[in-house]
């Protein structure tokens, strides 16, 4: 008689973790990281350096404090993916304490005062980013034009961490391109008036729109290995294109065309990446598809109604207070209930 | 025709190529070993004793379904013992040990060759005397399921789990005698149309059942898409007849019946040539064994000894298995008995079973959701299940999880989902049968105060009705008695302690104080069960004793105890109103305190 160790079925698993599903994730970001810097110089260097140290810094702290397995939180990554999104959120030029309140507010208020990986009801990137929108305006709206010589290393390194701007900042300081439009729209310019603005670019904001596809471009990847589903994005890009398509037919002379508003700010950045984030968006197919067409909707208010320049973080989170309930009202069908014949 | 697929489900590797190996002989053992108890758990009743010779098909015990089907002796030979024998799921139950003698003999079984003459009813006898269960897995009585007339009778090839080769196997060999047993059971139950669903990658197999339906016009092959869990009953009637079972129902209640292609040929075999359910293909599987194939076994072969017939473990050998890898049990040990339920044995290696990553929390990727063949949200059921929610689990449909493990099986977070939905499903079931039992509880409660009451006033009746007749005779007697009547209260006390003690002494004669005056039933009552507690002390006290430590004198008075006592009709005139005005009290009494 042969003796073994038993054990619940199932006895066999695919090859899945949370690490992979972290490390595919910030595999997807690396395009959008390589055009960043290409824009906007190798300043976002700096702070992903700083956000990862800040990041990792803070989770293995907040996990001894909690009492769990330090080790093993760090390892799944999830901290570092919340730094990474964080980092490409803020301008460059940053000052350093700015990423260590960020990421202090994320991983402690939004992720771990909430019981940590997995049950934060908020995305932590966006948490601490609305934090340091709200608190620091002025620090960050440090952006650089795209296309102008963007800072090198040295500058950059004594913007973060001296807080010493480059000489002559008046002519490297520029207003995003979202900026620009709501400052045209206030003076009531027509858009035929400032689009011929450098800040523009092709589709409505240089250096932004092919940010925003290499973003997409990561996206795709995450599809194609299956750690995300299509809804969320789809809602998104789906409800963008059609509420501004539908704007833009109404009145060419006051609202920007669909990829304008497509490719500027955070809106692909959210779609692929932010508001498909699992643990904070809805579970369900159809509460995702409402998830996106959620967060698309109150990006489009924000941007066209609010104080920020661009409300994607704000429409995340707005978004992610309501997952539940979607979820409740979204359930598929269960196999034999209500369609009995 | 092409089917819509079952929504979520795997789309796991190919079974490995032994799988799909010959049929390969598993020699008889020398010991079978034959459990006492069927696949609900209930035992057989057992028919053959230690020290009988039987012969291969005698009947050694039978199930305790409404068709009696029999558990057939495996192969002739002697029952020399009965033995406890541990089971796969845990427990023991008794199993007869049986030495077969090498010839093989077989009980007589008249063939009925003529089977599209005999009735249903016949057919349906024949298969209980056989011992047909189906082989599918779960061990239904094969008779009790052709039981009911169907539309749609679905012959089931679509293999349950990925590395079981066994049905592939036998629709290989033996195409024929599937399709014919097609046609049998077609007949049993009036089945208008009958379709042989095998998955889409088994062509050889469906080249062999094409072959074979061209004697059998009617019948139908189909080819199912090759996902996980699609051989599970309620996905081939969803893909096969775009019909959902209703939660909760059987399949026969819409007119769709499933049976394993396995049972089928079994059927064949018992009717037609008239062979008792003897043997099933196992298949042997994982990098712990040295053979892997698909094995003909007899019946009540150890798992030990199909093993040894597989050429026997190899070094890598970690976990045993009796079933498929997502949903089998885990076997502590192999001296388990291989029943007409075993279509697979893998002995999985190291390598199988290791774990990618330690357990981490949830983080709501919904790859189970994804992966759900009833489209539950097992991440929903999972966060209610740790918060000890279980109404709310079964609001979200827990009862309707059917455990096929794809949950479990893609989770990131490596969470064992389908432990959490069994713990919480038996849970339910527990309480279910909680709630039936103290349903009847209070049924049985309720039944017993309305007999009590009914018994009171009938003895409130009887005693006025004896209390007229004595009134009306201390009427015309002497008025002296009136001059007694003052002193009534003081001789009262009296009276219950003297019934008491009667009562303490000797508990068996409750009737001739009930029968006299309603209340003392409230000092007996009492007065026994401390009696019972008091007894040694009684026996050795004075019968006067025993009131004192039980009921005391004065409450028994207050208990409503009234004067007109035992064999003091003098004293009744005195008290008439006060004991009319009481009776009903006493009676509600004694029920409080029931058990």
């Amino acid at each position: 008689m042969k003796t073994f160790a038993t054990a619940g079925a199932p006895h066999l698993r695919a090859a899945a973790s949370v690490r992979r599903v972290m490390a595919d994730v910030l595999l997807a970001l690396l395009p959008g990281i390589a055009v960043h810097v290409w824009a906007f110089g190798p300043g976002l260097l700096l702070q992903l350096g700083l956000a990862a140290g800040f990041a990792l810094a803070f989770e293995a702290a907040l996990l001894r404090l909690r009492g769990g397995p330090v080790r093993a939180g760090l390892e799944d990554l999830s901290a570092l993916v919340t730094a990474v999104l964080f980092a490409l959120c803020i301008p460059p030029l940053c000052p350093w304490w700015v990423s260590a309140l960020g990421l202090l507010a994320a991983l402690g208020l939004a992720k771990h005062a909430y019981g940590g990986l997995g049950a934060n009801l908020f995305n932590p990137a966006m948490v601490g980013y609305a934090v340091v929108l709200v608190a620091f305006p002025r620090e960050l709206s440090q952006w650089t034009g795209a296309g102008l010589t963007p800072p090198d290393l040295a500058t950059a390194a004594a913007a973060v961490f001296a807080g010493q701007l480059p000489p002559h900042w008046d002519t490297l300081a520029s207003a995003t391109p979202l900026d620009a439009l709501r400052q045209a729209a206030a003076a009531q310019r027509t858009l035929a008036e400032i689009r011929s603005q450098p800040v523009f670019g092709h589709a409505g904001a240089a250096g932004w729109e092919l940010i925003a596809l290499a973003y997409a471009l990561g996206g795709l990847y995450l599809l194609w290995r299956r750690v995300i589903g299509w809804q969320v994005p789809a809602g998104v890009i789906l409800s963008v294109l059609l509420l501004t398509g539908a704007a833009w037919l109404f009145d060419a002379e006051r609202n920007p065309p669909p990829l304008q508003h497509l490719l500027s700010g955070g809106l692909m950045l959210a779609a692929w990446f932010v508001a498909a984030d699992p643990v904070t968006g809805c579970t369900s197919p159809r509460g995702r598809l409402l998830f996106g067409a959620g967060v698309a909707v109150l990006t489009l208010a924000l941007r066209r109604w609010g104080l920020h320049a661009d409300g994607v973080a704000f429409a995340v989170l707005l978004m992610n207070a309501a997952a539940p309930l979607i979820d409740e009202f979204t359930r598929p069908r269960i196999y034999g209930h209500g369609r009995h014949d | 025709m092409t089917l819509l697929r079952i929504p979520g489900g795997l789309v796991l590797p190919p079974p490995p190529a032994a799988a799909a190996g010959p049929l390969l002989p598993c020699p008889l053992p020398a010991c079978l070993y034959l459990p006492l108890v069927q696949a609900d758990g209930r035992p057989l009743q057992r028919l053959a004793a230690p020290g009988q010779t039987v012969r291969r098909g005698t009947p050694l015990a039978l199930g305790q379904d409404a068709a009696a089907t029999a558990l057939p002796a495996p192969a002739s030979g002697r029952i020399v013992d009965l033995l406890p024998l541990d089971l796969p799921g845990g427990g023991q139950a008794p199993a007869l040990l049986l030495q077969p003698e090498g010839r093989d003999e077989a009980a007589a079984f008249a063939p009925l060759p003529d089977w599209q003459a005999q009735s249903p009813a016949a057919l349906r006898r024949r298969l209980a005397e056989a011992g047909l269960t189906g082989l599918g897995g779960a061990g239904f009585p094969a008779a009790l399921k052709l039981n009911h007339q169907v539309r749609t009778l679905i012959l089931n090839g679509a293999e349950c789990e990925p590395y079981i080769g066994c049905d592939e196997a036998l629709l290989r060999a033996r195409a024929a005698e599937v399709v014919a047993g097609a046609a049998l059971l077609a007949r049993i139950v009036d089945a208008a149309e009958v379709v042989i669903a095998l998955e889409d990658r088994m062509h050889e197999a469906a080249a062999a059942v094409a072959a074979a339906l061209a004697q059998w016009p009617g019948l139908r092959l189909q080819p199912v898409p090759t996902v996980y869990p699609q051989g599970g009953e309620r996905q081939l009637i969803q893909v096969v007849c775009g019909r959902e079972v209703p939660s909760g129902r059987w399949p026969p209640a819409m007119g769709v019946l499933v049976h394993n292609v396995a049972t089928a040929q079994a059927a064949w075999r018992a009717v037609v040539h008239g062979e008792a359910l003897t043997t099933r293909i196992v298949s042997v599987g994982g990098r712990g064994v040295a053979v892997p194939g698909n094995y003909e076994v007899r019946l009540g072969t150890l798992v030990e000894d199909l093993i040894a017939a597989a050429g026997g473990y190899t070094a890598q050998a970690a976990r045993l298995v009796l079933g498929g890898p997502l949903m089998g049990q885990a076997l502590p040990h192999d001296r388990i008995a291989l029943d007409a339920r075993a279509n697979s044995v893998l002995v999985l290696g190291e390598d199988d079973i290791r774990p990618h990553a330690p357990q981490q929390p949830c983080i709501r990727c919904g790859d189970c959701a994804r992966a759900c063949p009833v489209q539950l949200q097992p991440q929903e059921l999972l966060r209610l299940l740790d918060g000890g929610d279980l109404d709310g689990a079964a609001a979200l449909g827990l009862r309707d999880c059917i455990e096929c493990g794809c949950c479990a099986y893609v989770c990131p977070s490596q969470i064992p989902l389908v432990d959490s939905y069994r713990r919480g499903k038996s849970e339910l079931a527990r309480r279910g049968a909680e709630r039936a039992r103290a349903d009847l509880a209070r049924a049985r409660y309720e039944a017993r105060q309305r007999r009590l009451q009914r018994e009171q006033a009938e003895k409130v009746a009887r005693v006025a009705a004896r209390r007229e007749a004595v009134q009306q005779e201390q009427a015309t007697a002497a008025s002296a008695a009136a001059v007694v009547a003052p002193g009534a209260d003081s001789i009262a006390p009296g009276a219950p302690a003297v019934s008491s003690a009667a009562v303490a002494a000797d508990n068996t004669n409750p009737a001739n104080t009930a029968s006299a005056v309603p209340a003392p039933s409230t000092a007996m009552d009492k007065s026994a069960v401390l009696a019972a507690i008091a007894r040694g002390r009684a026996k050795r006290a004075a019968a006067a004793a025993a009131p004192e430590s039980t009921a005391p004198p004065h409450a028994a008075a207050a208990d409503g105890a009234p004067a007109p006592a035992t064999g003091n009709p003098a004293t009744a005139s005195a008290a008439p109103d006060d004991a009319e005005a009481r009776p009903p009290a006493p009676a509600q009494k004694p029920a409080e305190p029931s058990p």
